[in-house]
């Protein structure tokens, strides 16, 4: 930080500078004005806004419809049906692609250029534009006794491969940015010490990943947690979904009762906002460590 | 040192590929030796258990579409496969009424944020990059919406546009009869009413690559540029915008990805009915809707697939490129 910036925070007020927070403020209210309408919307009855339109004063203003709609349509099931898919995806994902980038950053082997850009390419595919063979893959394996479905659509361990094998890319690609960045002569004189390549792995080059890793982490928690599309598609039982996808079901039930979906939606939300309010440096570090290197 | 037995990893690794005698610091050939096979065994592991989930789930199935669109198949069973050359194409092109408008869809989605919300993310970043207060107040409201799930900001917006009880028609009372304004219905209305959405989160997460692209300008190049005179703007268009240029290449490539996977959004939004169809919403419809048609589906993944690469390939060949050179 120059002393020129700093000494710019002390100066008088200017008009410009007025001016530039009056837009910011405006702006930054605007922008939060349909999640202040839902949250709005969420906490008033049914019967009241129905009566006097929903742009009007409220009576009587409650959560009862967040729990009404956390009760009435089983989120908490849901909640942890996407548990059960998030947490295993988020912690395979980090060891398998930080075991590429191992191999990619400390072995000078021929293949690994190859290696990182297909698994680079891979993850800024659209994901319709697998979708067909993948499904019609899922439906011909066949895992009598392995999941509820004995195959691997309809079942949260199909979700949690797919989700890997995607994102895998994207980790692969910035772990190994970041482990080029490490010294060299760290795993040297391991190696001359006769340490093995996995305790390399396992014990030098992993602790100092710790922050790249934890700001994947983040990262893959909240567009795991977040995903809709391949829930939709390779789970067909209600009973199955994770929570974003179970959420639309859930409107076509309480379609007549904006207020009720309101909240739905809202508790839908609850759990990436937390996440992100208590890690945010992590998860914006995450997502600019991928855009610029260095 | 015995030969290799099964896996197949590289044993050239001890010579170094030819045209990479730059810069970089190698590991000296005698550390290769140090590797027993133990050691190279479980490199191949790490290496390859990963690539081969990743490559089985993601680029297999991605040749497997390109090979399905030129086929017809029920899906069941494997002999009634039926090879039917470039018909599934031809039905795309010449028949199918909702292509074309996808495609357009599509390329409006693109044009859209790259021409609102793409210059003013850049624009918040640069008031926000000047350390004002409550610049992370600030900060927190626009780039909320990146964080929420897709599905859930096609709800939040469901509110905004419903006709009956939404924001929008209960303030201006276009939720009369006589003065209805059908926001999710009209198909002249509605792909603009959902990329209005679509430029509300887009925002934020421009906004907050270019921030980390700002944190990289070198100070000493504003107190140059100021101490020359130049003002503000003229700082900003001749010294400041061109030093972000890597960061404008991230965005445009984020920015064309965004717009063909956009999906979620205008599924929750209204199923992707008449007026916001795109490629997306026509391929999952193959799949989840009434008439599962394999290869036709595939074609239009195929169409997909094409404009994709068309971006991915060159961009990452000059990343990888760069990374060579550093």
């Amino acid at each position: 930080m120059s002393t020129t910036v700093m000494t710019k925070v002390r100066t008088p007020v200017r008009p410009a500078r007025v001016l530039l927070h009056l837009f910011l403020a405006g702006a930054a209210l605007a922008w939060l004005a349909p999640l202040l309408w839902a949250m709005y919307s969420a906490m008033r009855p049914y019967a009241e806004t129905s009566e006097k339109g929903y742009v009007s004063w409220p009576d009587k203003l409650s959560f009862d419809n967040f729990t009404d709609a956390f009760t009435q349509s089983d989120m908490g099931h849901y909640f942890v049906n996407t548990m059960i898919i998030a947490v295993p995806a988020v912690l395979v994902t980090l060891f398998l692609s930080s075991m590429v980038a191992f191999y990619v950053s400390r072995f000078d082997f021929r293949l690994n250029l190859a290696l990182l850009l297909v698994f680079t390419a891979g993850n800024l595919l659209p994901q319709q534009v697998i979708i067909t063979p993948l499904y019609r893959l899922y439906l011909l394996v066949d895992l009598p006794g392995i999941t509820m479905s004995g195959k691997l659509y309809d079942s949260a361990l199909g979700l949690v491969l797919i989700h890997v094998a995607f994102q895998s890319g994207f980790c692969a690609f910035v772990l190994a940015n970041y482990m080029r960045s490490l010294p060299h002569e760290l795993t040297e004189a391991a190696l001359v010490d006769g340490a093995s390549v996995w305790r390399m792995y396992w014990q030098i080059v992993l602790p100092l990943c710790r922050p790249a890793m934890a700001a994947l982490g983040t990262l893959l928690s909240i567009w795991i947690y977040n995903d809709f599309f391949w829930a939709l598609v390779l789970i067909s039982t209600g009973e199955n979904m994770p929570i974003t996808s179970a959420l639309n079901n859930l409107t076509g039930a309480y379609f007549t009762d904006p207020n009720l979906v309101a909240a739905g939606a809202l508790l839908t939300a609850i759990p990436t906002l937390i996440v992100y309010f208590v890690l945010q440096r992590q998860f914006v570090s995450g997502l600019t460590l991928g855009a610029n290197k260095g | 040192m015995s030969s290799e037995t099964t896996t197949k990893i590289p044993e050239a690794a001890a010579v170094p590929p030819p045209g990479t005698a730059t810069a970089k610091r190698r590991i000296p050939k005698g550390h290769q030796r140090l590797l027993t096979r133990r050691d190279r065994i479980t490199l191949g592991l790490m290496a390859g258990v990963p690539t081969i989930l990743h490559v089985a789930l993601v680029w297999v199935t991605a040749l497997a579409s390109i090979a399905l669109a030129f086929t017809t198949w029920d899906g069941i069973g494997f002999d009634s496969i039926q090879w039917v050359g470039l018909q599934n194409f031809k039905e795309l092109f010449e028949q199918n009424p909702q292509f074309w408008p996808a495609l357009q869809h599509n390329v409006i989605w693109f044009v859209v944020l790259i021409a609102i919300p793409t210059p003013l993310g850049l624009f918040l970043a640069v008031q926000l990059d000047k350390k004002i207060r409550f610049s992370r107040v600030y900060q927190t409201a626009f780039f909320l919406p990146v964080v929420l799930s897709m599905a859930v900001i096609g709800f939040v917006w469901q509110l905004v546009y419903n006709p009956d009880t939404g924001l929008i028609n209960s303030v201006i009372g276009a939720n009369e009869p006589g003065k209805y304004i059908d926001w999710i219905g009209d198909p002249d209305l509605n792909l603009w009413a959902i990329l209005i959405a679509a430029s509300w989160r887009h925002t934020g997460y421009m906004m907050i690559l270019y921030l980390a692209g700002l944190k990289g300008v070198d100070p000493s190049l504003r107190e140059a540029s100021s101490l020359d005179g130049a003002n503000e703007w003229q700082t900003f268009k001749n010294v400041i915008f061109p030093t972000l240029r890597p960061t404008n290449t991230v965005v445009l490539v984020v920015t064309i990805i965004e717009a063909l996977r956009a999906f979620d959004l205008v599924f929750v939004f209204n199923k992707g009915a008449e007026g916001t169809e795109l490629l997306s919403i026509l391929v999952t419809n193959n799949i989840i809707g009434e008439s599962s048609r394999i290869g036709y589906g595939s074609a239009i993944a195929v169409v997909l697939l094409l404009i994709s690469l068309v971006v991915i390939i060159p961009y990452l060949v000059s990343t990888f490129r760069k990374e060579r050179r550093a």
